[in-house]
């Protein structure tokens, strides 16, 4: 009798709500679990995936990968600027997707482009993602003024556009380190951190807002209760009781934000205000072609531009799969 | 934090032993006013609901305290405020003579030990994402009373065995049991401190019937093992009569009535506590007229002025209207809040024949 409260899961399948992979024992039962099933059963789920990991592989071993290296300036001859692709008449084999203007291989600066979006794609989606879970928490789980003042900040964040917000950080943190050599940063290391925390910075609050709605709902929840009555620390109790019941649309966000770093990489890339050319992001890459693409070179910018749409669009196809994976209610 | 003297009361002296928890005039009032600005700009008065309105009672050691009303009554906040999760207004909450109303966490952790509470919800009172072992041992690590993991390991199956359950159900995380499987998780946790005294918010009405009777079996049974107290919360007039040595029954934040249950469910002298028995369905009764569980319980943001219960009451006269009742004792070693009763108005004894009703009452049947 009583087992008819029970949530009742299809055989060999684990209800969803616990069995968000990720976190304690989500990997044991991940393969058991309705998310591997949905997965399997999505042919554009298992492409997307595919081309994700692709990427990833590309990223990891871009310099055993790459025909050249693109960010070795001694290599590179500026009488191979501007080839077309080695399937067009004056295409040469040595440059499969061709060359950019400064001669450097398109394929390989692709493959090293990835690697820098995916970089700083990661690295920013990290930070927004400790800075927005730590205020949406703290926010939900102790309320009143706090929370009062930590969502007005969201709000305020959130009615400029993130691009926006982005380009100011940036213009802030340079400035910042211009007026202070003493940190002695070299020109590379800056650019790449000065992205990651524009990008991070810019984004927490979607995070924060989620994580202070679920947190508002599991804060009344009696196991939380139970634990105040035993007398854990309110920290303790957001650590370990709230924040693994609030982390399932939290991985969706991520994923879906990942992408959209990527592109604000790209945007403030192309923009200017991104990693120097001579360690071109994709952004930089499609900035550059730019220039090219009424005189015909249009390799330069079409390339980098396809690389990117096609790691966002897997991304973001993964990301949409998962958020309705975890929805117990579209299954 | 005045450090109550150890107060022995002479009504809970005798059956069982001296006052274990003694709660002296405690109210908790909850502001429900809109935000200060629409406040403002609607012109709107603050809007205090007063869940909880001053109500005396005792616990003496080894005895369990049944508490009964309606829905909203204000029984869940009593518990919570017994264990610490709300802060009392006013009034005072002593525990073996120490009082612990409005106490910090930190001033409240030597208390906290000897105090636990069983919940209503199996499905909430369990962290889907901890295995059972570590929700259980979760207590014993906080209060430091076993050390090393196999020691700790060792008591977790203990007290599983001791709830009924299996050693081995340590591993599973609680969406593989049963509402009351989980609820025996519950318990285990609640006994994994080794308190001295449980506040059992209504820890079957979530149950199914059959099942409901297991659990209030294993807590009789732990009762008799371990000499626990029990403050027990339900709405459930069978089960608290199950269950209870006394039995207060509350209405709109206030007591009623509180007497042994015995003698309440077999002498009730309040109006209230009768309208409440005559709903107890039962098959000896069948055809019988009942005292019409009439009107609906009042907004407690707004009560009403008097005796609060009388616009329910088939005896109500201008004076409930007007003046609120205390609590006086009377026979049976009950003591009931009501002015008809103190007069004499209120006929006493089993209902046999419904009490005539009034015209002019409200009888929505519910």
């Amino acid at each position: 009798m009583a087992d008819a409260r029970m949530p009742t899961p299809a055989p060999g399948s684990v209800a969803v709500p616990t069995a968000r992979p990720g976190l304690a024992d989500g990997v044991h039962r991940f393969f058991d679990s309705d998310v591997w099933f949905s997965f399997k059963r999505s042919p554009i789920t298992i492409g997307a995936a595919a081309v994700t990991l692709l990427y990833f592989v590309m990223a990891v071993f871009g310099p055993w990968i790459a025909p050249h290296d693109p960010f070795d300036l001694a290599k590179l001859d500026l009488l191979d600027s501007l080839i077309p692709p080695a399937w067009m008449a004056d295409g040469e084999a040595r440059f499969p997707l061709g060359t950019d203007d400064q001669g450097r291989d398109l394929l390989s600066a692709i493959i090293y482009g990835s690697r820098v979006s995916l970089v700083i794609g990661f690295a920013s989606v990290l930070l927004s993602m400790v800075i927005g879970i730590g205020l949406g928490l703290i926010s939900g789980f102790v309320g009143g003024a706090i929370d009062a003042f930590i969502m007005r900040m969201a709000e305020i964040q959130l009615s400029f556009p993130a691009i926006l917000v982005a380009l100011l950080i940036n213009g802030v943190i340079i400035g910042y380190f211009k007026t202070h050599p003493e940190w002695q940063v070299d020109q590379v290391t800056l650019a790449y951190v000065v992205l990651v925390l524009s990008i991070g910075l810019s984004n927490w609050v979607q995070y924060a807002r989620t994580v202070r709605g679920s947190t508002l709902v599991e804060r009344n929840k009696e196991y939380v209760q139970a634990a105040h009555v035993i007398g854990i620390h309110p920290a303790m109790i957001m650590w370990r009781h709230i924040l693994p019941n609030v982390m399932g649309p939290v991985l969706v966000i991520a994923t879906i934000q990942l992408a959209l770093a990527v592109i604000t990489e790209a945007t403030l890339s192309f923009l200017g205000v991104g990693v120097p050319p001579t360690e071109p992001s994709l952004g930089t890459l499609i900035r550059v072609g730019n220039d090219y693409l009424f005189s015909g070179e249009w390799w330069v910018t079409i390339f980098p531009g396809a690389a990117l749409a096609i790691l966002v669009l897997a991304v973001n196809l993964l990301g949409d799969w998962l958020r309705d994976a975890l929805n117990p209610k579209l299954r | 934090m005045s450090e109550a003297a150890v107060i022995k009361s002479p009504s809970t002296e005798g059956r069982f032993g001296h006052a274990m928890l003694k709660v002296e005039g405690l109210r908790r009032y909850f502001d429900v006013s809109a935000p200060w600005l629409n406040r403002v700009i609607g012109r709107q008065p603050r809007q205090i609901l007063k869940a909880v309105d001053g109500i005396d009672f005792e616990i003496a050691r080894g005895e369990t305290f049944g508490l009964v009303g309606e829905s909203g009554c204000g029984k869940s906040t009593v518990a919570r405020l017994i264990v610490g999760l709300h802060g009392p207004t006013d009034g005072s909450i002593t525990l073996e003579g120490r009082n612990i109303a409005g106490l910090t966490r930190r001033q409240m952790a030597p208390m906290r030990r000897r105090l636990q509470m069983i919940f209503q919800d199996p499905y909430a009172s369990l962290n889907p994402r901890w295995r059972v072992r570590d929700i259980i041992a979760e207590p014993i690590r906080a209060f430091d009373l076993v050390s090393g993991d196999q020691a700790i390991a060792t008591r977790v199956g203990e007290l599983l065995t001791f709830v009924g359950l299996n050693p081995l159900d340590g591993e599973k995380f609680p969406h593989e049991f049963s509402g009351g499987q989980r609820q025996r998780i519950s318990i285990a946790r609640a006994l994994a401190s080794e308190p001295e005294f449980l506040v059992c918010d209504e820890p079957t009405s979530a149950l199914d019937v059959s099942v409901q009777a297991q659990i209030l079996n294993l807590m009789k049974d732990l009762q008799r093992e371990l000499g626990l107290t029990y403050l027990f919360i339900s709405h459930n007039l069978a089960v608290v009569y199950h269950i209870s040595d006394r039995v207060g029954v509350m209405y709109l934040g206030k007591l009623v009535e509180v007497a042994p249950s015995k003698t309440l469910f077999t002498t009730p002298r309040h109006p209230y506590t009768r309208m409440l028995l005559d709903t107890i369905p039962d098959l000896d009764m069948t055809g019988r007229e009942r005292m019409p569980v009439a009107g609906e319980v009042p907004n407690p943001i707004t009560p009403p002025p008097g005796c609060s219960f009388h616009p329910r009451c088939p005896f109500a006269n201008d004076r409930c209207r007007v003046e609120a009742p205390k609590a006086l004792p009377v026979s049976g070693g009950a003591t009931v809040a009501c002015h008809g009763v103190e007069e004499g108005r209120v006929p006493s004894g089993p209902i046999l024949a419904p009490p005539p009703k009034p015209d002019g009452v409200a009888s929505v049947h519910g």
